[in-house]
């Protein structure tokens, strides 16, 4: 997952870009482009597969010309770049999902609904994406542990050389930051199933 | 964030209940407690509203964790972001054309090496170059080493061009052979960078150190080379000396970007990955570079007695030449004069002519491939063929 990001190295990039560095913007691209690329393939997970250029390719390169075009729009004050890159791929493939969606306008109520429902939940997923990144490094951690390593709270807490206790607070706080990515009204599918349960 | 906190029912025992389940709901949610605690929970959802609400979206947000997506980027995404930016917005600092094939190198192997895992830094790789005077006529040498050394490696060759641009010397060495950074050679350089390594470099320090002087060089170079057409010209033609040859600026980077190339090959191969050959833009610049050296590596060769003698032609009448075709990516035709690296070429007449892939002239040039081995359509003089596919082979190094 995410690092957290140096805000020294935000401000020097958007610097440069501002001063029309060409370098700077393969430099951008080596740094962020495996994120933009992953957020916009996320985001517009299952609606690809179009003729003509991959849409997530499209998305990738709208969300750095769009950077390289106006980098006084990224302000380092406001968060890192990190963070804006996240949001400006979210928006573009939001965009993408609309227009597609213009392109050939759903015929029914229930195909509008559906189309609908792609849209929330992509923007979910990559608000999702955006708040894990940007979410403090031990709450991060302490989901790490626990959902891709498959550990307990108690060997997470152990892990993190914390208290089990605060290795409860966190990964409850780490999810309720995670669930505001989640619309409020008809939600979103989850996108992976199974029952809670116990681990011994 | 936890504003819910409508009082449960009952006594104070139910409210400490409802304290630490509540804590618990998190670790509940990831399937990350005990089955006790498991069932506890779930008892108490049963009777607590505010809960069972929480424990809802908590599991909701579950759903949104994800592995970060390890899709393999197409390398070629990085030129068609790039061009199609600086389409929209031209650049005021530009990296010079001659600069862009070293810059999409480095990224792509800096790219490989990010997706390495701990332990494949470890794999085995085996470097392989040419040897001139080796037993007989020349053979192919074998080195084993590590990932990290090999980055070492590319991190003090590469420091040549990065000195002749005003940066400092990357191996923190004030002096590493008590010479100018300059007059060491590649091997030197090498050789003497390895020697200051106590232990085994960490994947990170080095990747990092090599990483930052790449785009140090690229973006000095840019910067030099676009302040007028005067500077522009100057910064192409600057001489960057190898030790026992001078390139200008412009092949260095060329060279650079070739050896970049070929050593995250051997490092795809030490880990069995997949690795694309650069663009057919600038695999035909890598072409070129290396086409454009044999003449002159031919001659030394000569003067080392390793190459046929020349045969003397009329004053002001072209050489003999020899018709190097390179063909499919990267491919085209080159003439090479053979007596003498300044003699006059003729398109029409040449003794030979010698018809191999682009990738294999490459292998060729990398020193991959035995001369005598070289998949080469070969037609016309013997000799003139052999010195040839040799001086490709001799281009190169470590």
């Amino acid at each position: 997952m995410a690092n957290d990001t140096p805000t020294r190295w935000d401000r020097k990039m958007q610097q440069r870009l501002v001063r029309g560095e060409a370098a700077a913007l393969g430099e951008l691209y080596d740094r962020f482009g495996p994120l933009v690329h992953s957020l916009a393939h996320r985001a517009l997970g299952g609606a690809g597969g179009s003729f003509g250029e991959d849409p997530v390719d499209r998305v990738t390169k709208d969300v750095f010309a769009q950077l390289w075009e106006h980098p006084e729009a990224y302000d380092p004050r406001h968060g890192p770049l990190r963070s804006w890159l996240a949001d400006a791929t979210r928006q573009a493939a939001e965009r993408r999902l609309r227009s597609r969606q213009s392109g050939s306008p759903p015929r029914t109520p229930l195909e509008a609904e559906r189309a609908e429902q792609k849209v929330r939940a992509a923007s979910a997923a990559a608000r999702a994406d955006y708040i894990v990144g940007s979410m403090p490094a031990s709450l991060r951690a302490a989901l790490e542990l626990a959902y891709f390593q498959r550990q307990d709270y108690r060997q997470a807490a152990r892990r993190l050389g914390v208290t089990e206790d605060e290795a409860r607070r966190r990964l409850r706080l780490g999810l309720q930051l995670l669930s505001t990515a989640v619309p409020e009204g008809p939600a979103a599918p989850p996108r992976r199933d199974g029952a809670p349960g116990q681990r011994r | 964030m936890s504003g819910r906190e409508s009082a449960p029912p009952g006594s104070g025992a139910e409210w400490e209940d409802h304290r630490v389940l509540k804590s618990l709901l998190g670790a509940w949610a990831l399937a990350a407690c005990s089955a006790e605690e498991s069932a506890a929970v779930e008892a108490h959802l049963l009777r607590c509203a505010p809960c069972a609400d929480e424990a809802h979206r908590l599991r909701e947000a579950v759903g949104l964790l994800h592995p970060e997506d390890n899709l393999d980027l197409d390398p070629t995404l990085r030129s068609r972001v790039l061009e199609s930016c600086l389409d929209r917005r031209a650049p005021r600092v530009p990296v010079p054309e001659w600069a862009t094939p070293y810059d999409a190198e480095t990224s792509r192997l800096d790219a490989l090496l990010r997706d390495m895992a701990e332990d494949e830094w470890r794999a085995p790789v085996r470097l392989r170059w040419f040897d001139a005077r080796g037993s007989g006529r020349g053979r192919v040498e074998e080195r084993e080493t590590s990932v990290a050394r090999v980055i070492g490696h590319l991190l003090a060759v590469d420091g040549i061009v990065a000195a002749a641009l005003g940066l400092p010397d990357p191996l923190g060495l004030p002096d590493p052979l008590g010479l100018p950074a300059d007059a060491g050679g590649p091997v030197a350089r090498t050789e003497a960078y390895w020697r200051t390594l106590a232990r085994e470099p960490g994947p990170r320090e080095v990747r990092d150190l090599w990483r930052e002087q790449t785009h140090a060089t690229v973006r000095t170079a840019s910067f030099a080379a676009s302040e007028g057409p005067d500077e522009a010209a100057e910064t192409a033609e600057r001489p960057v000396s190898y030790g026992g040859f001078t390139l200008p600026l412009r092949d260095a980077f060329l060279d650079r970007a070739f050896e970049c190339w070929t050593h995250a090959a051997d490092i795809a191969e030490a880990v069995a990955y997949p690795y694309d050959p650069p663009s057919s833009a600038h695999l035909a610049r890598l072409v070129d570079l290396a086409a454009r050296q044999l003449p002159a590596t031919i001659a030394v060769r000569r003067r080392e007695g390793l190459a046929a003698p020349p045969r003397l032609a009329p004053a002001d009448a072209p050489g003999r030449t020899l018709h190097l075709e390179v063909e499919g990516s990267g491919g085209g035709d080159w003439y090479i004069p053979l007596d003498s690296p300044q003699a006059a070429v003729s398109h029409h007449e040449h003794v030979a002519h010698v018809a191999l892939d682009g990738l294999e002239f490459c292998q060729l040039a990398a020193g991959h491939v035995q001369p005598e081995d070289a998949a080469a359509g070969q037609d016309g003089d013997r000799e003139a063929i052999r010195d040839v596919l040799f001086a490709a082979a001799s281009l190169s190094r470590l």
